[in-house]
């Protein structure tokens, strides 16, 4: 009688749970002369960024754009995305696009595809398979958006301030952190710049509050910069200044460079305590509807395709470019 | 090279048989034992031995360094001061499972079997028998099922442990001991939870052994025991060595001297004041009414008990005595009956119910229901008043304090301080700080399920002058014990139990060895 | 010196005494664990001990251990009276920190997901934050205490279902709560020079202590922890007992929650003590706790809650390269646990006994 209990009590979780996150699949008609693609989303509501992402994708390829977009959300749970696609491919769908959950696990699935001659798109997150299995790799051009930051940074530190940075890495081995840690390592050699400190806040603003506030004991006044991969971190490296009593952001305080641009820290980049804020676009969706009609006449789109993507600036950023956005 | 060797060391043992046959001189000898525990010396300057083919007693007071001293030789404690020599030569035994190898077998005191395994498991546990690096249960089970056979104990090799009493746990204990290879088998208080059939199981089960040559050491309270089976006797006394004798030379009541280090009163001055005969118009104490428990499947029963009256629960193990005062006291679920107190209806759920109505309960199983090992004496012995007192009216240290020093001088408990955990007194010690807490909580109704297992025979007579006592004051007593005469001398009353009902109330001069027993048996002659 | 002389062996046997019951008593080990930290810190940290006061605040490394792992150290209290009592560990201390805090986030905020003002008054919030803790703690408690389910198995549903339910209530975004109010709690109560969380989880502390030491509630909680069984006989109800020390640790989990919050000034229900139950369980057991239950100690608790913050800050002191932070601290970890095991403890008795009756036969 208990056990029965216990296990309706679970049963009424979990049912709970995934209810609320049902994937929303479509009907596999393939009619009216549109694209059918299925779209494999690792996880649509996981932050305002993904949401962004998924709502641009939808948008792009509409039935008014003539796409047929199956859309599977698997709820960060690998497995099941893998059998989303397998899916798709069971449908015969036109094309396939992939936002990874996993970077593993992807040959047989990514091979029946192919046999299948359906082409895939993967988006956002890179796998480790074969580049044989998949038609091109879509995302954000990590190492360019830190390009972006440190010529920033040139400009800033032109002026005689020595440049003193003290960096916050995201999770080490994420495709961000990669890119965006060789631009800055990169950009210290060519311009001599000084590295104090470098340690992973694993994108967390609570680590990054933690390491900062005892850089501020090791190295004090001497950080004139913060170079944080993330809007989190740089968020907790902020807070961990102004309660030192040291100011952050401006035209006269520690320098901060942040990642992302989310609206709750542009809106810190226009009250100026974010110097310099690099986007990292989750506005896939015409870049994808692009690539698919290049392909669909005949073309081949190259193996990497990056979003356009922008910095934005303390000094030039207003309201309204924030208001305009949709993250 | 390794085998002769081994057959070496066999034949120290067995070789010397054609020429000075037993008198071959001591195979295990400790030499000037001593180990101190903080605040304790429990053992000083003991020398012991022990013959192949000989059954050996270790006697002594509670508290006097019986187990302390077997614990040492089986390498569970680390000695501080001493040798151990066996056949000859000097060893050191850094662990039980280091005794294993030198062939002592050791049942102790305190039963480590695990509850939740098998009953085979737990037979067979550290030398499952293997088939290709996998445990071999087909074979373990049968295995199991021949020795529990042997033995004649009704157990289930697959079932769990903890499904069957303790003298049946007692049984599987000894079982597991004697089931290895062993030249030295030590049993520590085997016979505590046994009933008169198994004692005589497990006493064929030693003569065997001694015939095969295995040395025997034998710790018991019971000292009729002592003189069925044993061939000599060491006496301890606290911590120190007293003499070794051959049985035949020392008489029982030169042993109790030499145990205690006085004379002790003569059993038979105790009887029960059975002159106020309990009116039928008095209301009881304690009355049940059709009473029966779900778990324990007890049937249902009447029971009256009136104001300063001893009743005693007999019957064999299992037929339900136990679980008919847990039935009274709410420790069993109660599923049908009522029950009065002094008249009144009283709905007992738990047993903070029957404790507010002033009762109080001494369960059976001391480890495993009675004591709480990692609190100190006196948290051990407040617990029950505390708990009847509610979580916000927490008694002071100091009168913790007074409360643990009354009692510790009471019942003349041994323990280093009261803030000794209970797990390092003496067993025997360890029984008198329960009974300690349950009279701290000033009982009108005291249920006492084998109070005096594994207690000496000079605090066995205090602990029955101590019921009496209670019952000269007014208080009533439930007493269990598997000694009749125990029960016998403070009864004023009997009730008899048979396969889980009550067939029987025996009084006056029906309170006899041979009525009890015969009512217990069956009743019709 | 003649008074030496003639005391001297039993001054040798008192000391072996006295270290003996230091090597037996639980506090020592973590005590130590702890001086090590510290030396090491005065060895490779320039200017460890430096207290300055900045910006109003006493700041220096030791205040920055003080405040940065006041929300452990909080977590860490609850997870030892669960250990006591059910002799398991609660694994939803992280979870139940993201609903707490969403709770009152969502109270603070209303729908906005970043706003100066107040939706609701900013205690109330702070009360229905810990009601939310409470209520995860009553969840966990009634599964383990009335159904017998052990502890780990029934956190597991909090820990894997918790922090989604903590996104329901924010709508899946991160609350950023602009009032300085807000930050009264983690960071610093306008005037007073000490940080407020190191406030708050000394007041924690001090709590806990006495309720467990001026009522009965220690003793019940060890006493179920040691014997379910005894427990019951002697009249203590052992499955309200354990729901209490349930509903307990999930209402310190919402105030470690809410605390996490207030000093980042934003709810992250994806980030929000992240991993802290493994590491008030690695507190636990490094205050010299029986991972089984029975007899606890907060003191050893906290002193080990303290450890493993200290070991992280220096870690960063130190500048340890990222790549190999992890490493570190896991070895140091596994160095602490082999070094506080039984058998390596018994290792050492024996080790030791060798050389003392080496000692003894070469005297004799
Ligand atoms: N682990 C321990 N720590 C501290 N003191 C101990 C420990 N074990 C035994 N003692 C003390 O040593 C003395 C001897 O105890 P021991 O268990 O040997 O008695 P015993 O003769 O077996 O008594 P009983 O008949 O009650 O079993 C007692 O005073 C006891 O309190
Ligand atoms: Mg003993």
């Amino acid at each position: 009688m208990k056990k029965l209990f216990v296990l309706l009590l679970v049963a009424i979780v979990t049912l709970g749970l995934v209810a609320c996150e049902s994937p929303t699949t479509g009907t596999p008609s393939k009619s009216g002369g549109l694209i059918t693609v299925g779209f494999a989303q690792c996880k649509a509501d996981e932050s305002d960024w993904r949401k962004a992402n998924t709502n641009s994708v939808q948008q792009a390829l509409s039935k008014e754009n003539g796409f047929d977009l199956i859309l599977a959300d698997s709820n960060n749970d690998a497995a099941k995305q893998v059998s989303d696609v397998q899916g798709f491919i069971d449908q015969e769908v036109d094309y396939i696009i992939i936002a990874a959950v996993n970077v593993d696990g992807w040959d047989t699935v990514l091979k029946n595809a192919k046999d299948a001659g359906i082409p895939v798109i993967l988006m956002d997150r890179t796998i480790n398979a074969s580049d044989e299995l998949y038609e091109c790799w879509l995302g954000s051009d990590f190492y360019g958006e830190g390009v972006k930051a440190t010529e920033w940074m040139k400009k800033r530190f032109s002026g005689g301030t020595p440049a003193n940075i003290v960096h916050l890495q995201g999770q080490l081995g994420a495709s961000a952190q990669v890119g965006r840690t060789e631009a800055l390592e990169d950009a210290i050699t060519a311009n001599g710049w000084t590295l104090l400190a470098q340690q992973t806040g694993d994108w967390s603003t609570d680590t990054a509050k933690e390491i900062m506030s005892s850089w501020i004991q090791q190295f004090g006044s001497d950080i004139t910069c913060v170079y944080a991969e993330n809007d989190n971190m740089a968020d907790g490296a902020i807070q961990a200044l102004e309660e030192a009593g040291m100011k952050a952001g401006g035209d006269d305080g520690v320098a901060i460079i942040s990642f992302d641009a989310n609206r709750a820290y542009l809106q810190m980049t226009l009250e100026g305590k974010i110097n310099c804020n690099v986007e990292c676009n989750p506005l896939h969706g015409p870049k994808v509807a692009e690539i698919i009609k290049t392909m669909e006449s005949g073309g081949k789109p190259s193996k990497t395709e990056t979003v356009e993507e922008s910095a934005f600036f303390y000094d030039t950023i207003t309201q309204e470019i924030i208001d305009a956005r949709q993250y | 090279m390794e085998k002769l060797k081994q057959e070496q060391n066999n034949s120290d043992c067995m070789g010397k048989q054609p020429g000075h046959n037993d008198e071959a001189g001591p195979s295990l000898k400790m030499i000037g034992i001593g180990k101190s525990f903080p605040g304790v010396r429990a053992l000083n300057n003991v020398d012991f031995s022990l013959r192949c083919g000989e059954i050996h007693a270790l006697m002594g007071e509670n508290g006097a360094g019986k187990s302390t001293l077997i614990k040492v030789l089986t390498g569970v404690h680390p000695m501080d001061e001493g040798r151990v020599y066996l056949e000859g030569n000097p060893v050191l035994v850094r662990s039980p499972q280091d005794a294993q190898r030198y062939g002592i077998s050791t049942v102790y005191q305190e039963l480590n079997l695990c509850p939740n395994l098998t009953v085979a498991e737990n037979l067979f546990l550290g030398r499952e028998p293997l088939k290709r690096c996998l445990i071999d249960w087909k074979r373990m089970n049968d295995e199991a099922e021949c020795l529990l056979k042997e033995l004649n104990i009704l157990a289930e090799p697959t079932a769990q442990l903890d499904s069957y009493s303790i003298a049946i746990q007692q049984m599987i204990a000894i079982a597991r001991a004697v089931n290895t290879e062993c030249k030295y088998l030590i049993l520590d208080e085997p016979t505590s939870s046994l009933d008169a059939d198994e004692v005589q199981r497990l006493f064929d089960l030693m003569r065997r052994l001694k015939k095969n040559k295995v040395g025997i050491i034998f710790i018991t309270h019971f000292i009729e025991q002592v003189y069925e089976i044993c061939d000599r006797i060491t006496v301890l006394r606290n911590g120190e060595l007293v003499g070794e004798y051959e049985i035949e030379n020392l008489p029982r009541f030169e042993l109790v001297k030499k145990m205690m280090g006085k004379e002790i009163e003569v059993l038979s001055d105790l009887s029960v004041h059975k002159d106020e005969s309990s009116s039928e118009s008095e209301v009881p104490v304690l009355e049940a009414c059709n009473l029966s428990s779900g778990a324990s499947k007890v049937a249902p029963f009447n029971l009256k008990i009136y104001k300063g009256e001893v009743v005693g629960f007999s019957g064999l193990l299992g037929s339900g005595r136990s679980e008919l005062v847990r039935t009274i006291y709410g420790a069993d679920k109660a599923v049908e009956g009522q029950q009065f107190i002094k008249g009144e209806s009283v709905t007992i759920k738990r047993t903070l119910d029957a404790m507010k109505h002033g009762m109080a309960y001494l369960p059976e199983d001391r480890k495993a229901e009675g004591i709480l090992s990692e609190l100190s004496v006196r948290e051990n012995i407040i617990i029950a008043l505390q708990a009847k007192r509610g979580i916000f009216k927490r008694l002071s240290r100091k009168e913790m304090e007074k409360y643990a020093d009354e009692y510790i001088k009471l019942l003349d408990i041994k323990t280093a301080s009261k803030e000794t955990p209970i797990k390092s007194l003496s067993g025997g010690n360890q029984q008198k700080v329960i009974l300690a807490r349950w009279l701290l909580t000033n009982p009108e109704f005291m249920i006492l399920d084998e109070p005096t297992r594994g207690i000496d025979v000079g605090t066995k007579t205090e602990i029955q002058k101590l019921i009496l006592k209670l019952a000269e004051e007014g208080k009533s007593v439930a007493f269990i014990s598997s000694e009749l005469d125990e029960m016998l001398r403070t009864c004023s009353r009997i009730v008899v139990m048979r396969d889980r009902q009550k067939v029987g109330e025996l009084t006056d001069s029906d309170l006899n060895q041979e009525t009890i027993m015969r009512t217990i048996a069956g009743g019709e002659q | 010196m003649s008074d030496l002389k003639g005391n001297n062996k039993l001054s040798k046997s008192t000391f072996i005494s006295f270290a003996k019951s230091l090597a037996s008593n639980r506090l020592t080990f973590s005590v130590v664990v702890l001086l090590i930290v510290v030396v090491q810190n005065i060895i490779t940290t320039p200017g460890f001990f430096k207290i300055t006061i900045a910006n109003g605040l006493i700041s220096g490394y030791i205040p920055n251990i003080l405040d940065e792992a006041s929300e452990l150290v909080i977590v860490t209290l609850g997870m030892t009276l669960v250990t006591a009592a059910s002799g398991g560990q609660d694994i939803s201390a992280g979870a139940i920190m993201a609903v707490a805090a969403s709770f009152c986030g969502l109270m603070l905020n209303g729908s906005e997901y970043r706003t100066d003002v107040f939706h609701s008054p900013y205690l109330l919030a702070l009360l229905v934050g810990l009601l939310g803790g409470a209520l995860c703690g009553a969840f966990n408690g009634f599964l383990v205490s009335k159904l017998r389910m052990p502890p780990m198995l029934t956190s597991l549903i909090l820990f894997t279902a918790g922090r989604s339910i903590a996104k329901q209530i924010t709508h899946g975004q991160t609350i950023y709560i602009m009032n300085p109010v807000y930050k009264w709690l983690g960071v610093q109560i306008p005037g007073v020079p000490i940080r407020t969380t190191i406030i708050v989880s000394t007041v924690t502390v001090i709590f806990i202590t006495l309720l467990t030491r001026l009522t009965s509630l220690g003793l019940y909680i060890q006493s179920v922890g040691i014997n379910d069984a005894s427990s019951r006989l002697v009249g203590l109800k052992s499955s309200v007992i354990k729901f209490l020390t349930f509903v307990l640790y999930g209402v310190l989990a919402g105030l470690a929650g809410l605390v996490g919050s207030s000093s980042v000034g934003s709810v992250n229900s994806g980030e929000l003590g992240l991993g802290i139950e493994m590491d008030a369980i690695l507190a636990v057991a490094l205050g010299g706790n029986n991972l089984g239950g029975g007899k606890f100690s907060i003191a050893g608790s906290i002193i080990g809650a303290y450890t493993i913050q200290a070991i992280t800050t220096t870690l960063y002191a130190m500048n340890v390269r990222a790549d190999q932070l992890n490493v570190f601290k896991a070895l140091i970890i596994i160095v602490i646990i082999v070094a506080s095991s039984d058998v390596f403890k018994t290792k050492i008795k024996h080790f030791t006994q060798k050389i003392f009756s080496k000692n003894v036969s070469v005297g004799g």
